[in-house]
């Protein structure tokens, strides 16, 4: 009999070699109490929480909280059931009103997560025949939604607009096409450059989707994202959000303005065969997404967190994976995954937490320190922030 | 394998800039394997291919393909297109 997990064995065994020196296992944290959006208890020790993508720290407000306490009581703790059956409650619909006003859109339809909307939207647009017109640095979501549905998948090199625009003059002109962008790329923070890449899928006759997961709720005027921010959203076809990072919960969701809209309720498999949000989640959901309208001050205070970190990051010396800061999240590079992990058990004991990403999440094999903000941190915990990395820092030979 | 043109010596030529093992090219030399090339360095040799024959080889294809013959070949069916 061959061994069908014998081809993760050059894995298991890297494992073994990083945890044989002794090392925290990075991927394997327990978080034993969490006090507020930016405190937590890992391993009975005060920990600032700075690698999760609570941005806009709405996972404790009390409107929140209460609108989910409500919503278990009154409809029970889940659905059992599929959107297209027994599964869709008013709050669902609720949801979804409060996405098509936060967006100014006039579809929504709610998955029951981020990845589940990419997976289904991508597959359900892009069949056999279609192109999908790719940045390499996607999320897997996207490329799962790729495979999925069969579609002829073309690459393009990470926000190279000329790329973009030569491969889809390549297309065959009567072939349907999507190409597919993010606002922000999780792993380096940076920005697409939108305006530009939606002209030019507009002008090969493409249509368009956006994941936003990463900017709603602080970029843009709106919140909308950076489709908003550099003023093509009217030019996007799709753009595919998330309840679990600002809004503070879980699920997923796509927005359009596309008329035919409605009827990937009907043919989208993610989306029909799959159990819908418990009530309690919609509920949460949907308060959140309509305070997240109000959130001017919350988000000035997360750039100027941002900014703040990444200047500072900088002047000890730290290389990061862009010049200045573009969104929430902040990656500090590092030599390599010994170091990498050296330095992440040095952070978590100072008392910080931060993500550890490493290949295949990371493009070019790059190990990353990711660094996510927060609205609720306050100036005096980033101040504690960068004190901490000072002090990994040097202990770990990362910086002098 | 079709050699009657200069197909094969062009990609031939594309591939050295990426050849950093200074492996011997013939038909038979495998990306994966003989030149061990990672994601990145497959993306821009593909995106110098494309530019070179004004075609577009999808990551569909890109899987199908091994060797520097069934490049070859396949640019060669993708030209006539």
């Amino acid at each position: 009999m061959s061994d069908l997990l014998s081809k993760f064995d050059s894995l298991i065994e890297q494992r073994e070699k990083l945890l044989e020196s002794g090392v925290t296992d990075p991927f394997n944290l327990v978080m034993e109490r969490v006090e507020s959006p930016t405190v937590a208890i890992c391993n009975g020790k005060r920990t600032i929480l700075l690698g999760t993508y609570n941005y806009m720290g709405m996972t404790f407000d009390p409107d929140v909280i209460e609108a989910g306490k409500k919503a278990l009581e009154e409809f029970g703790s889940g659905t059992t059931g599929s959107r297209v059956l027994n599964g869709t409650y008013v709050g669902h619909r609720a949801v979804e009103d409060a996405l098509r006003e936060f967006y100014a859109m006039d579809h929504a339809m709610v998955f029951s997560t981020g990845y589940q909307a990419n997976l289904g939207i991508i597959s359900t647009l892009a069949g056999k025949d279609d192109y999908v017109v790719l940045d390499i640095d996607s999320h897997a979501s996207i490329y799962d939604g790729c495979a999925m549905g069969n579609a002829q998948i073309v690459p393009f090199r990470h926000n190279d607009v000329d790329a973009l625009e030569k491969r889809l003059n390549r297309i065959p002109p009567e072939a349907g096409k999507l190409v597919v962008l993010e606002g922000v790329y999780s792993m380096m923070g940076d920005v697409a450059p939108l305006k530009e890449m939606v002209a030019v899928a507009k002008a090969a006759g493409a249509m368009v989707l956006v994941d936003e997961a990463h900017s709603m709720g602080f970029i843009g005027e709106h919140g909308r994202g950076v489709a908003e921010a550099q003023g093509v959203i009217d030019d996007v076809d799709f753009i595919i959000g998330t309840f679990s990072k600002s809004v503070g919960t879980v699920g997923g969701f796509c927005v359009s303005n596309h008329p035919k809209f409605e009827i990937l309720r009907l043919v989208c498999r993610p989306y029909v065969f799959t159990a819908s949000l418990p009530p309690s989640v919609v509920a949460t959901a949907a308060t959140s997404v309509r305070k997240l309208m109000h959130g001017a001050d919350k988000r000035a205070h997360l750039w100027e967190n941002s900014k703040r970190l990444h200047g500072g990051l900088k002047k000890l010396g730290f290389t990061l994976g862009t010049d200045e800061p573009q969104s929430a999240i902040i990656a500090v590079i590092m030599p390599d995954l010994e170091t990498g992990a050296a330095m992440w058990e040095a952070l978590l004991k100072e008392g910080l937490y931060v993500n550890l990403a490493r290949p295949p999440a990371t493009p070019a094999g790059m190990t990353l320190l990711r660094c996510s903000l927060c609205a609720e941190h306050s100036t005096e915990q980033v101040g504690e922030i960068l004190n901490m990395f000072a002090a990994a820092g040097r202990a770990t030979g990362c910086i002098q | 394998m079709n050699q009657s043109d200069d197909t094969f010596a062009r990609v031939e030529a594309l591939i050295e800039p990426f050849n950093k093992k200074g492996v011997a090219i013939t038909p038979d030399t495998r990306f994966q394997q003989d030149l061990e090339w990672d994601s990145l360095t497959v993306l821009d040799f593909v995106a110098s291919i494309e530019d070179e024959f004004d075609i577009l080889i999808t990551m569909n294809m890109q899987a199908e393909i091994e060797t520097v013959g069934q490049l070859a070949d396949a640019v060669r069916e993708l030209s006539k297109r």
